[in-house]
């Protein structure tokens, strides 16, 4: 299989990558790690005139601190994201997204700004990311603005990114003392991607309520859905066992998915409670210090 | 119709095996296609070409990748190293005679991208458990099911190698 023709050019810069962007109009488009938007030139799903490769854009890896926020930059591959100690320290939850995505040579190569881009339905960065309130920093010519999570996926392969900008960026506040994050996910056995995935951050208070709870589903709509009855629910509680399985049963009132040859929306609703209760539990046993 | 200049090949120079190369593709040529047909180099097969079976897994900058999912463009300045590349001086690379030792594969199609996996897990986790070893052939498909053996082959390999990471 191949892609249809198409031109190719390496941007430099971001400066730079933008100004090709306007100079090769609509039909141009941005190469990350390439992972998504290969597989979908090769189907002739997705048959750009014009690729931007990114690759070449310096200052766009690793993961940094910056005062109390986690700055990743958009080319990180899931591996190093997976890896990172800052991660895997403070945001654990973001860890175990960034290690079940696909297999390790995707692993290797997928970046997570083109995972964020793309906003497939059945990707794991933007369900964990939307649990930790993640932001991300699109630049243009004309400035940097940056979207929050809740804003930014909209719907299936639909974000608030414009066509002019790049997606330089994603920000992680890192979360307050007592804070625990998890990730976990039921896997379509061929394709790897989410049947059902739940991303939680939940902060207990010393005296063993429930601070904060955020609570994002994966694969039951277009884009990630806030489990807000669930969330609702924990505020303010103490997370026993009993308190966090009744929020878990609530984790699908709010949705409507769409039943597949695989799994029925039935199924859907019915693993999102199941995997509800296993994330928020997962964050609680994590949300010590 | 776009010009033919809008799509306008592009030169590129990699390493390949410890070889310098250069070359001017199509932007649309795979990388795998371009170490089989540019190249000659047909250890990395074309299996599912999805990314999915992993028969096209190379190393590019030390990692193990599918080059049936990368533009030959985007390997410009990097440094590969196929299947080809592992034995010295024809003494194969442990991972290969662990292969041949434990009868790590049948049909064999899958064979050079389990190889090229295995190399980068033991690089990367020089004594790897059962376990381990399983969870890390996750992008390598063997349709033979020869799995069992790989496994073996690869246990053979992590201890000729002395649980040690062994650059090469």
């Amino acid at each position: 299989m191949f892609p249809a023709s198409f031109g190719y050019v390496a941007a430099h810069s971001v400066e730079e990558a933008l100004q090709l962007l306007t100079e090769h109009g609509e039909g141009a488009k941005l190469l990350a790690g390439g992972h998504s938007l290969i597989p979908a030139m090769k189907l002739r799903l997705s048959s750009p005139r014009t690729l931007i490769d990114l690759r070449t854009v310096t200052g766009l890896r690793g993961v940094r601190m910056d005062g109390n926020t986690l700055m990743i930059g958009a080319l990180t591959v899931h591996t190093d994201v997976a890896s990172a100690e800052l991660v895997r320290k403070h945001l654990p939850g973001l860890a175990d997204a960034a290690s079940v995505i696909g297999d390790v040579q995707v692993r290797n190569r997928g970046t997570i700004g083109g995972s964020v881009a793309h906003a497939d339905p059945g990707a794991d960065f933007p369900v964990i990311l939307t649990a930790l309130n993640a932001s991300f920093v699109l630049q243009s010519t004309s400035g940097n603005r940056t979207v929050g999570a809740d804003d930014f996926f909209i719907d299936f392969y639909t974000t608030a990114m414009k066509p002019n900008e790049v997606l330089t960026e994603i920000r992680v506040p890192l979360p307050s003392s007592g804070t625990g994050t998890a990730y976990v996910k039921l896997p379509h056995p061929a394709s790897g991607y989410v049947v059902v995935s739940v991303g939680a951050l939940i902060t207990r208070q010393p005296s063993g309520l429930c601070a904060l709870a955020r609570i994002a589903l994966g694969g039951l709509g277009g884009s990630p859905i806030r489990a807000v009855a669930s969330e609702t629910e924990l505020q303010g509680k103490p997370l026993t066992p009993e308190v966090i399985a009744a929020a878990a049963a609530k984790a699908a009132e709010e949705t409507d998915p769409e039943g597949d040859t695989y799994a029925s929306a039935e199924y859907k609703r019915h693993v999102a409670t199941v995997y509800a209760r296993r994330a928020i539990e997962a964050a609680v046993k994590r949300a010590v210090g | 119709m776009a010009a033919e200049s809008d799509f306008a090949a592009v030169p590129i120079r990699l390493t390949v095996n410890g070889v310098q190369h250069e070359a001017v593709v199509e932007p649309r040529t795979l990388l795998v296609y371009f170490l089989r047909e540019h190249l000659g180099l047909t250890g990395a097969h074309v299996g599912c070409d999805t990314s999915q079976c992993g028969a096209c897994t190379i190393q590019l900058n030390g990692r193990a990748v599918k080059s049936c999912t990368i533009l030959a463009v985007q390997a410009n300045g990097t440094e590969i190293t196929t299947v080809e590349g592992l034995a010295r001086e024809g003494v194969l690379h442990p991972v290969q005679e662990g292969f041949h030792e434990k009868h790590g594969l049948q049909c064999g199609y899958c064979t050079p991208g389990m190889i090229m996996t295995a190399v980068s897990l033991l690089e990367a986790n020089p004594n790897p458990t059962e376990e381990e070893i399983r969870h890390g052939l996750e992008g390598n498909l063997c349709r033979c099911t020869g799995y069992v053996n790989i496994v073996e082959s690869i246990r053979w390999a992590a201890e000729k190698m002395g649980g040690k990471n062994v650059s090469r």
